[in-house]
């Protein structure tokens, strides 16, 4: 059963269309999250889905109803702000019940319900204190037991860690994570961070000037990206994007370094194309993966060591690429590497358009 | 914090208490005209205490009614600010939540005010005579309610653009229609300035003298008509005009004196919104 169903939707803002023609489905009790760099979209959608922004085209169903023209208090949804939106005059206990009382609640649900939340959430002991009072951390759970006391059909999150500092989101996303496994809720989540995206998703919505660039799982879309956009903007540090020349099954990316793929990706002959490969597809040549692809001998620009791994930035035909490789005696700046390239992992984009050739699946060497 | 000398200290609470009492001399004065015999008032060199405390002057403005103007500005003032704040309030919510009129609405609002009140008393009274409005309650309450809906809306429009948006969607969301979140999530938001406000709407309307002299005979005068009546061809009533001026001080002094806090942060909250 689907929770959420959106169909061609089309939001302006003055001049800048802001959503143009987005169609999503979301199952019950899945976890979608909508990410996309600033000025994509994804906060006006979710705001369109909340009712807090009217439509200009398009319709919106929660739980099998139309709902594109019903307030936000009809829709049985609940939300959580990036800024907390915690009323500063009343306590935590007052921010989480308020929600209930519009609802006409009886008093004892509401402090069983209050009660529950706070302790699934561990702020029992904070329920009198104001918003003031209390941490970043503490704050963005007074927000969140806001709305999970609701017991609505929908949970929103709007960039909900965005205020908080590196450590506490880390928790906060887990702590989320876990919510969601709790209470097996359909909840959609905006975030602008791919991180929290790969980590939380069920399903990620990466959209892109409006529209939707490719949705799946997560794993789908760090894998098998359709455009080189997506390629880049999922993954930690950033895929690297080499032009290349393709003859038949060979990708020649310079004089020097070519490989070898399992056949030619159909129609293209020969012709430039883009080779788009992880950093963390580059292995060291010793390693035992792909290890038919022929070592290319890189020269380490720059090399910053994040504990037991190293991040080696290199040339090739003058393109930078790193590699996030095993920290060796040989990681310092101007230090010889020898690599291969995992080219099963890698992705062939037009360099035009931008869209993917080929799955990796079609570019495996041949055995 | 920089350390400051003594000699320097000296200068500068000297600077100080010159001038509070600057500002203070006036209201003495006045509270010691209040209770002086007439000889003392214009007395040279100048009499600082009244001989003997003269409450009397106080006692005929109670026996000769006088009083009841001080009533009849308080009805009028404080139902026209209420009025005033309740509409004005609405008024800039619609503005600045719902775009309401466009950008220039409220400065068109406020340019209402910027006509010279003394332009618009003869057709004002021409329309309260022809309307019967005139000499009443609730004329008066209309015409001061009419002026200060434009201070309240720019003022209220200030304030609310700094409630964070974000906490009325959530009530909305929540559960709440409009009108709901306004009560209960952005008035108590916007609680400095609201009070701000209406003591600026209340001092304006209690101050107000020239619209009251035009459209007042006997029935509703206020207190400031009252104190010009004690002017006279023949002679003028110091002594009078003192106590009734200290009476009309106290409403407001204690209005603010109650509400400092609020106003203060009020005024300060509004001064930074520009």
């Amino acid at each position: 059963m689907s929770d959420l169903k959106i169909s061609g939707v089309h939001k302006h803002y003055g001049g800048v269309h802001a959503v143009k023609g987005v169609d999503l489905d979301v199952p019950s009790g899945e976890f979608t999250v909508l990410v996309g760099p600033s000025g994509c979209g994804k906060s006006t959608l979710l705001r369109c889905i909340a009712g807090l922004e009217d439509l200009d085209a398009g319709t919106i169903e929660i739980g099998n109803q139309d709902v594109t023209w019903k307030r936000p208090r009809d829709r049985d949804i609940a939300m959580v702000f990036q800024s907390y939106a915690l009323y500063p005059y009343m306590s935590v206990s007052e921010n989480i019940a308020f929600g209930l009382r519009a609802r006409k609640m009886a008093e004892a649900e509401i402090n069983k319900r209050v009660n529950q939340a706070a302790e699934m959430l561990g702020i029992g002991a904070l329920l009198k204190r104001r918003p003031r009072e209390l941490s970043g951390g503490q704050r963005q759970r007074v927000a969140i037991g806001r709305a999970i006391v609701r017991d609505a059909r929908l949970f929103l999150f709007d960039e909900p860690l965005s205020n908080l500092d590196a450590q506490l989101r880390d928790e906060m996303r887990a702590e989320i994570k876990r919510l969601h496994q709790d209470l097996k809720r359909t909840m959609i989540y905006v975030t602008h961070d791919q991180i929290e995206a790969m980590t939380l998703a069920d399903r990620i919505v990466l959209l892109r000037d409006g529209r939707v660039e490719q949705m799946g799982a997560p794993l789908d879309l760090f894998e098998r990206p359709a455009t080189r956009f997506v390629g880049g903007f999922l993954g930690s540090p950033k895929m690297n994007f080499v032009p290349a020349e393709l003859s038949g099954s060979v990708l020649r990316l310079s004089d020097a370094v070519s490989l070898q793929l399992a056949k030619a990706p159909g129609g293209r002959g020969n012709a430039p194309v883009l080779l788009g490969i992880r950093p963390q597809h580059i292995f060291r040549a010793g390693d035992s993966a792909n290890s038919l692809q022929p070592p290319v001998t890189i020269i380490a620009d720059l090399v910053q060591v994040t504990g037991t791994r190293a991040l080696v930035t290199f040339a090739i035909a003058g393109q930078t690429l790193i590699a996030d490789l095993e920290v060796g005696p040989d990681c310092v700046t101007g230090g010889k590497i020898d690599v291969r390239f995992d080219i099963n992992r890698a992705i062939l984009f037009d360099p035009q358009t931008g869209q993917a050739l080929a799955a990796p699946s079609e570019i495996r060497p041949r055995p | 914090m920089r350390k400051s000398s003594v000699p320097g200290e000296i200068i500068w609470y000297a600077a100080s208490i010159l001038i509070v009492m600057a500002v203070l001399f006036p209201i003495y004065w006045m509270f010691m005209i209040s209770l002086k015999l007439p000889e003392e008032i214009f007395k040279s060199p100048p009499a600082w205490f009244p001989s003997v405390p003269q409450f009397s002057n106080y006692g005929a403005l109670f026996s000769d009614g006088d009083v009841w103007s001080l009533w009849n500005s308080l009805v009028i003032a404080g139902v026209s600010t209420l009025i005033a704040m309740v509409l004005g309030t609405l008024c800039a919510y619609a503005i600045v939540r719902f775009k309401t009129g466009g950008d220039n609405f409220a400065i068109w609002i406020l340019s209402q005010r910027m006509l010279p009140p003394i332009a618009v008393v003869f057709p004002i009274f021409l329309a309260y005579a022809a309307f019967g409005l005139s000499d009443s309650f609730p004329g008066l309450i209309l015409l001061y309610t009419a002026f200060a809906l434009p201070y309240t809306v720019w003022m209220m429009r200030g304030y609310l653009q700094d409630v964070p948006v974000e906490l009325e969607e959530a009530a909305l969301i929540d559960g709440y229609s409009h009108l709901e979140v306004l009560w209960k999530v952005t008035v108590p938001m916007a609680r400095n300035g609201l009070i701000a406000t209406a003591i600026f709407a209340f001092v304006f309307s209690w101050n107000e003298f020239l619209f009251a002299l035009i459209l007042t005979r006997t029935e509703v005068i206020t207190f400031t008509v009252q104190i010009s009546q004690y002017f006279g061809s023949q002679s003028t009533f110091w002594a009078k005009i003192a106590a009734m001026s200290v009476l009309g001080t106290l409403p407001v002094f204690f209005a603010v004196s109650l509400l400092q806090r609020y106003l203060v942060r009020g005024i300060s909250l509004g001064a930074v919104k520009g």
